[in-house]
């Protein structure tokens, strides 16, 4: 096939996807962007007047009386919690999922496919569906708090419902998949006679950890928390149903601004550095597996 | 002939990973439990029954959610897996050309830009056309289902297109095919457990998608998981339980065929 008739019937065959992406998906985007730099309605809504004042909101509050700069310190706690909880989530996730994705890759072949089918269904398993799970399980009433009154070893329930560790534990949750699959992989391909070797050279099992396995299966590493981090990051449900009304995520507080709060400008503009922070790890990401497969 | 000593064997990682298992399942198989309890609060046992499936049978609120939840299931992964499907016969088998990354990640746009961005967008587009249309029926939600679902339906189709080779089709054409018998009669029986797999995997995103479907749609088109979202804001009882158990069913049914679908012979 011709060079240029190919890129024609690529296009036109490619045409009808693109066209629903550009309507739903990218092209409001811009119409984002655009709302981050216009004046808020007073009911919701905008006015189509351009300001900065959005952009200058997410970061600094100006007194009322006195016309004093400050940072805005709610602003910044939610972005801090958000930044501060996906990486205990990523690093959580990290430290089961290692074991369990190595578990996996060390199973005769035969019921490899079966453990990992096991990964796979909660992957699947509708998020929301999964966080109810997770309530129901540390609610005061709930599997946890009533065991371990049975067992004696408590009073009275503890309450983790609506607190940050009820959104780390659900996080954890949900996300867990999602660390072990690439981790999975990685491990998959690794070459099980460089250990043999290792250990015929004398070197200890920790060495052997730190200085074989763990660089070997960097690219699953940072796939796992790149794919942990993102999602934990702009996560809307599990905050919203494990950590009540006052423990924000970001996602969270970008909603707000479209409900009580009535400020689509600084939602917008929310929304936008929400979507910065994913790209530059993203680009970190794609940087990193680039440099990997450039050595291999 | 037994080892000694097994070299891919890490201290503890058969506990931890037995623990992660544990953790996996434990809560999901604790809400399925309780789906078949006959107690009116979720923590108390009080013997198995089918109430809550009744309860939730009868209910109208779920009856109306389901009918909505399947009617834009189907029209978006219909929808999702026709488009991706030519995308994908228009980027794989061909000389490479200008544009071809750019489609690929428009393509895969949906998987990058986190879920709740995508949904503020959605809302304020969304409400200026409603303003301006008058028009507030289920197109908005399916034409949104429909683009988060393209690279869901893309990715296994584009799978099965690269590993289908030329020949087939040549042969086809030395025949005196046309283009078009040669789709027909051998690029696309060749090609539809992709497709199959494909609508799957569309259908199971749809139907389980909140947050979009939380800020995109009207007043009174609650679909399953956003009246479970709303549910859980009140007092809990097990109906929502005993709902998400039959959507949990359906997905692990549609997930073992999609895998026995997909799964590499040989």
């Amino acid at each position: 096939m011709a060079r240029r008739d190919s890129a024609r019937s690529g296009w036109l065959l490619s045409a009808p996807a693109l066209a629903i992406l550009f309507l739903a998906a990218s092209g409001p985007l811009l119409v984002v962007l655009i709302y981050s730099f216009l004046v808020k309605g007073q009911y919701g809504g905008v006015i189509w007047e351009f300001s900065s004042d959005a952009w200058f909101e997410v970061f600094f509050t100006r007194d009322i009386f006195s016309d004093e700069v400050s940072l805005a310190d709610a602003h910044l706690a939610i972005f801090w919690r958000s930044v501060k909880l996906s990486l205990m989530t990523t690093a959580i996730t990290f430290a089961v999922g290692f074991p369990t994705a190595w578990f996996i890759a060390t199973r005769p072949p035969n019921r490899r496919a079966l453990w990992l089918f096991l990964i796979t269904i909660p992957f699947w398993t509708n998020l929301l569906i999964r966080t109810f799970a997770i309530n129901e399980v540390i609610r005061n009433e709930g599997i946890l708090n009533t065991l371990l009154i049975r067992a004696g070893l408590i009073g009275r329930p503890i309450q983790i419902l609506y607190t940050d560790t009820a959104v780390l534990i659900g996080m954890t949750y949900v996300y867990l998949p999602l660390m072990v699959l690439p981790l999975f992989a990685a491990i998959d391909r690794f070459d099980m006679r460089l250990l043999e070797a290792a250990y015929d050279l004398y070197a200890s099992r920790w060495q052997v950890l730190r200085r074989i396995i763990l660089p070997l299966v960097r690219p699953g590493i940072v796939a796992g928390s790149i794919l942990v981090f993102v999602p934990s990051l702009g996560a809307y449900v599990t905050p919203r149903v494990l950590g009540g009304g006052k423990n924000m995520m970001i996602g969270n507080f970008i909603e707000l601004q479209f409900g009580q709060g009535r400020n689509w400008p600084l939602g917008a503009a929310l929304s936008m550095l929400l979507l910065a922070i994913v790209m530059v790890a993203l680009l970190i990401y794609v940087r990193a597996a680039s440099r990997e497969s450039g050595h291999g | 002939m037994g080892r000694s000593f097994d070299v891919t064997s890490l201290p503890g990682v058969t506990f931890v990973a037995g623990l992660a298992f544990l953790a996996l399942y434990a809560p999901i198989v604790t809400l399925v439990a309780y789906s078949f309890n006959d107690a009116n609060a979720i923590s108390v046992w009080g013997g198995f029954s089918f109430r809550w499936y009744e309860a939730a049978w009868a209910n109208r609120e779920v009856q109306s959610a389901t009918a909505r939840s399947l009617v834009i299931a189907s029209a978006a992964s219909v929808i999702a897996t026709s488009v991706a499907t030519m995308a994908a016969l228009g980027t794989t088998r061909r000389a490479a050309f200008r544009g071809q990354t750019f489609i690929y990640v428009a393509i895969n746009q949906p998987l990058m830009v986190p879920e709740i961005v995508t949904a503020v967008a959605l809302l304020i587009v969304f409400a200026s056309v409603k303003v301006a249309t008058g028009y507030a029926g289920l197109g908005y939600l399916i034409l949104a289902h429909s683009a988060f679902c393209i690279p869901f339906a893309y990715l296994p189709i584009r799978a099965r297109l690269e590993g289908m080779d030329l020949s087939l089709e040549t042969a086809a054409a030395d025949l005196y095919a046309n283009p078009w018998q040669t789709f027909r009669h051998v690029t696309l029986p060749l090609l539809a457990p992709g497709i199959v797999a494909g609508a799957m995997l569309a259908f199971v995103i749809s139907l389980d998608d909140v947050v979009i479907t939380e800020f995109v749609k009207s007043a009174g088109q609650d679909t399953l998981p956003t009246y479970m979202l709303g549910q859980m804001r009140r007092a809990i009882t097990p109906e929502v339980n005993a709902i998400s158990t039959a959507l949990l069913g359906l997905t692990v049914a549609l997930l073992t065929v999609f895998f026995l679908l997909t799964r590499k012979r040989g």
